[in-house]
């Protein structure tokens, strides 16, 4: 990915919650980098830290949780570092977020023709009228019919698909160059998922718009993606390119992840399972966060955490037992 | 090879009054005050056979009706009409008295593991209530016996049976909830979107439960969900609903390799693909219509390519195509497909 | 299950030990009920025992001030009772009333918010009709309805004697609604989770369903309303008092001891009203507070953090 400039570049990102009942960490020296345009899956299972960065990179963790250390560039600027106002600027105009629920965006009282136009004077210098023409043009771009009749209507007046569409034409409104999609189609059924998520995948491909698609499902993101990580218990365990990930994965809990899915076993046969469950954040155990579900563990995964490092199949993973 | 037919349902409707109380049914219309109910057709007029010893999985997009089916089965709703039969027997229509013998037989597993266990029960009170119920002559050893038992079946420790639901995870408490299920010793059980809630490590734990526990105990299921990857994995045969319909059923297999109704077609274009980039799936126009305002005909033909004057006008009825399939569509019927 | 028990109530203790108003709230009323229920051990008279009593010690001021009397701690009121003692008495048949009240309250309002929220439909719609008319009817409407009947029926002597009987069943008939509410609302949420559902897939009857399963999840909010009610069931009862409809001033609450002083407060003998009313006003304040600090600590929101 030399050949494209760095559009994001996140480093040894810490984030915890202070508890009465102490510390938790939730997400655990996370390090990634997106170049402009690129789209990279986040996937892991739900209390994987996945969200939890997601919000970060957007500064939007809620108290008690903080980030505690690292830094996150994006643009060339540090984001950890930019007050509130900043940052404000930077939150749905050159970054915007999709969340798995559209209601988490739309205001149930105003109209969609008002919230949008809102958004854009807020973070541009234009007219309420260059701002209905830039509206009216993004509602066209997500494949929604008579664009001036919708801008009139309230969100409750749209179906579940209908308005994850115009979430994604809100979060297009600005042109920024990152997006941040949070289960964007886990609340959608399979017929809408597909759209939604082809639509997602043009848009960004032809306004080379950065992506980053967070969910659970190794499928949703084969098809949309360039580049995976894989988190578990708070850390990255595994990335690199989408296709030789999912072909080839190196990590144990990768493995076990693709190896779970009925796609890959003939029907009726047992599934591989990964026995036990993920550590919550208050037990991750000592050494590598997967050493209390790995059949391959040895000595060292329980005393030593391993660090997320090149191996020989060309991608970055976090293991002892790999070279 | 011959099969017996454990569940027959036969003609089932199932509507839903949602307009609340009849002063909320008073609406002005056209200057006048009249009363108009509203009601949601969430089954309409479906038939189909579940055979002992398989896996019948009812498939469907979210407001199809097959979780209204599946509890008009269990006798959670009564049918509006039509009939389910069990070997052979009548049960929609039976007192709560006579039921009793039924319960034992057929059981069910719900989506929620975080809502089908009561917060306030222990884990062994929550076990132990069917079997007080429904096999009330054994002794109380007997029925911690049986407790234990199934609680090991299911792989969760005995040691933890006075523990509540909220100590275990999700993947745990969906065992608890197959293990009460399991407790009275059923042989049909139906599960509603089981592993819907549960993380996909965990997924392929519960599945592996169902299949082993389905060849030990000689189970039938009735699987309900809308993940047809899971779907294709462990069904013999698979129903597809729209909108309160079946509209193709057929072998698992089939299914899968050969689609026949349009709608199966486009369900089944849009699975996501491992491996696959980009998107190739089939658009369907327009938006799914309301079981409030059903459309005529096939209620399919809005969004169908293949509509033509019959399929608004006539409701397509399920016919045999082949010797595997079902479908209910005119253009299949017609060779138009 | 113990350990988890002992967790559980560490944390609830925890909490409440980290809120002073709460432990302050907690101790004051403490204090009120112990003494008030200690009363005849240790308030220094008998307000009841006409035999102790001396016209002549009437309207005696507390003992800081001039003409005071060294025996009357707090002073006197108009019949030359000794104040704290019949406050401490008074206090008591308020704590009673009001328990009481509540208790009935909860009674109706549970079965009846119960079986409403459970069947639905028009059992449903005719329960909470009638909880809408039970509540266009005031307190007061209901108290002065049933104290006239019963002392045209019995006389003013019966009424004097059964007057704690009949104001527990007058206030709690007149809220029962608020609790049937309560329980119908949160009955009809419960009803829709899927435990319910496995019960009845069970076969059990809808009276264990109602019972065993969907009440015990309702409790929390029976318990909030609980406290609030508690207050507000020693305010109505002292408010009727105070309007004459309440206790007779032979048995005194703390609202007909309100009332009796206040004749006299122009006079001169402020004492006779100022002290029940600062006794009330700590009562339902605690209780209050106390309330609030449990609604805080069960709501599921806060606790989560």
């Amino acid at each position: 990915m030399a050949d494209r400039d760095n559009l994001l570049s996140v480093k040894d990102l810490i984030i915890r919650f202070q508890l009465r009942q102490g510390a938790l960490t939730a997400v655990n020296r996370v390090s990634f980098d997106l170049a402009k345009g690129e789209r990279l899956g986040l996937v892991g299972e739900s209390g994987a830290g996945k969200s939890v960065t997601g919000f970060g990179i957007l500064n939007l963790i809620s108290k008690p949780g903080r980030i505690t250390h690292g830094s996150i560039r994006f643009e060339g600027r540090e984001l950890t570092q930019m007050s509130e106002e900043e940052m404000r600027r930077i939150r749905g105009n050159r970054i915007s977020m999709i969340f798995q629920d559209p209601m988490m965006t739309l205001n149930p009282v105003l109209t969609i023709g008002t919230q949008m136009v809102e958004t854009l004077l807020a973070h541009k210098p234009i007219s309420r009228r260059e701002a209905t023409e830039i509206a009216l043009d993004r509602i066209n771009r997500v494949s929604i019919s008579s664009p001036q009749k919708r801008l009139e209507q309230y969100p409750h007046e749209f179906s579940g698909g209908m308005r994850q569409r115009i979430v994604i034409a809100i979060a297009l409104l600005t042109s920024p160059a990152l997006i941040i999609a949070d289960e964007p189609t886990t609340a959608l059924d399979v017929t809408i998922q597909a759209d939604i998520l082809e639509l997602l995948l043009h848009l960004c491909d032809t306004e080379k718009t950065g992506l980053i698609l967070i969910t659970h499902d190794l499928a949703v993101v084969s098809q949309v993606t360039e580049r995976i990580a894989v988190m578990y218990a708070g850390t990255i365990v595994e990335t690199g390119a989408t296709g030789q990930i999912i072909r080839n994965p190196q990590h144990p809990y990768t493995q076990g992840l693709l190896a779970a899915l009925p796609q890959n076993v003939p029907a009726g046969g047992r599934l591989k399972q990964i026995p036990g469950v993920m550590p919550g954040p208050s037990r991750i155990p000592a050494g590598c966060p997967f050493n209390t579900r790995c059949a391959l563990c040895e000595e060292v995964c329980r005393t030593v955490q391993p660090p997320l490092e090149p191996k020989q199949a060309g991608c970055l993973a976090a293991c002892h037992l790999l070279n | 090879m011959p099969r017996k037919t454990l569940i027959s349902i036969q003609n089932v409707v199932k509507h839903f009054d949602i307009s609340g109380g009849w002063l909320d049914q008073l609406k002005f219309s056209g200057g006048r005050l009249v009363r108009r109910k509203t009601v949601v057709r969430a089954v309409n007029d479906v038939s189909l056979d579940i055979e002992q010893g398989e896996t019948l999985s009812v498939v469907g997009e979210s407001g199809c009706g097959k979780s209204t089916l599946a509890r008009t089965v269990m006798r959670l709703y009564p049918p509006d009409s039509g009939q389910v039969l069990y070997r052979g027997q009548r049960i929609d229509n039976l007192s709560s008295s006579d039921m009793k013998t039924y319960r034992t037989r057929m059981q069910m597993v719900f989506q929620d593991p975080y809502a089908s266990l009561n917060p306030r029960m222990s884990v062994r009170q929550i076990l132990e209530e069917p079997i007080r119920f429904l096999r009330g002559t054994l002794r109380r050893d007997e029925i911690q016996e049986a407790v234990a038992a199934i609680m090991l079946q299911v792989g969760v420790d005995p040691d933890w049976r006075d523990r509540y639901p909220h100590e275990f995870s999700g993947g745990q408490r969906q065992r608890i909830s197959i293990a009460r299920a399991l407790a009275v010793d059923p042989e049909f059980i139906v599960a509603d979107e089981p592993i819907a809630a549960l993380d996909v490590s965990i997924q392929a734990q519960i599945l592996n439960l169902m299949m082993d526990l389905q060849q030990e105990r000689g189970l039938t299921y009735m699987f309900i969900s809308h993940d047809l990857s899971v779907v294709k994995h462990i069904s013999s045969r698979v129903a597809v609903m729209y909108l309160g319909t079946v509209c193709e059923l057929a072998r698992a297999g089939t299914v899968f390799q050969s689609p026949r109704h349009p709608y199966t077609q486009a369900l089944l274009s849009a699975i996501p693909r491992l491996g696959e980039q980009g998107f190739r799936h089939e658009r369907l126009k327009g938006d799914v219509p309301t079981p409030i305002q059903l459309p005529s005909g096939c209620v399919f033909h809005g969004r169908c390519r293949y509509a033509d004057g019959r399929c608004v006008k006539e409701i397509p009825r399920l016919r045999q195509v082949d010797e595997q399939t079902m479908t209910a569509c005119h253009a299949v019927e017609e060779g138009r497909i | 299950m113990n350990t988890w028990r002992k967790m559980q109530q560490s944390y609830f203790l925890h909490s409440f030990l980290r809120d002073p108003l709460a432990v302050g709230s907690l101790f004051i009323l403490l204090l009120l009920v112990i003494a008030s229920f200690g009363a005849p051990l240790i308030a220094p008279h008998n307000p009841y025992d006409t035999t102790t009593i001396d016209i002549l010690d009437s309207e005696l001021p507390p003992i800081w001030l001039e003409k005071s009397d060294s025996r009357f701690l707090l002073g006197t009121d108009s019949q030359g009772r000794d104040m704290l003692s019949t406050m401490l008495y008074g206090m008591r048949v308020s704590i009673i009333i009001g328990l009481g009240a509540v208790f009935l309250q909860a009674v109706m309002g549970i079965l009846i918010g119960l079986v409403a929220g459970y069947k639905g439909k028009r059992l449903d719609a005719f329960l909470m009709r009638l909880a809408d008319v039970q509540l266009s009817f005031s307190t007061y409407m209901v108290a002065i309805f049933f104290g006239a009947l019963f002392q045209a029926a019995f006389g003013m002597g019966m009424y004097e004697e059964f007057a704690i009987p009949l104001l527990i069943f007058i206030i709690g008939f007149a809220e029962w609604p608020q609790y049937a509410r309560t329980v119908r609302a949160s009955v009809m949420a419960e009803k829709k989770k899927e435990y319910v559902e496995a019960a009845r897939v069970i076969g059990l009857r809808p009276g264990r369903i109602m019972w065993r399963h969907i009440l015990p999840n309702t409790l929390t909010s029976v318990l909030v309303i609980s406290t609030v009610q508690v207050a507000n069931a020693i305010m109505s009862e002292a408010a009727l008092s105070f309007i004459g409809l309440g206790m007779p001033v032979t048995r005194p609450s703390l609202g007909s001891l309100i009332k009796a002083g206040f004749d006299y407060i122009f006079s001169g003998s402020w004492w006779i009203t100022l002290f029940p009313g600062l006794a009330l006003v700590l009562l339902i304040l605690s209780v209050n507070l106390l309330g609030d600090w449990l609604r805080d600590f069960l709501n599921p929101k806060l606790y989560k953090e």
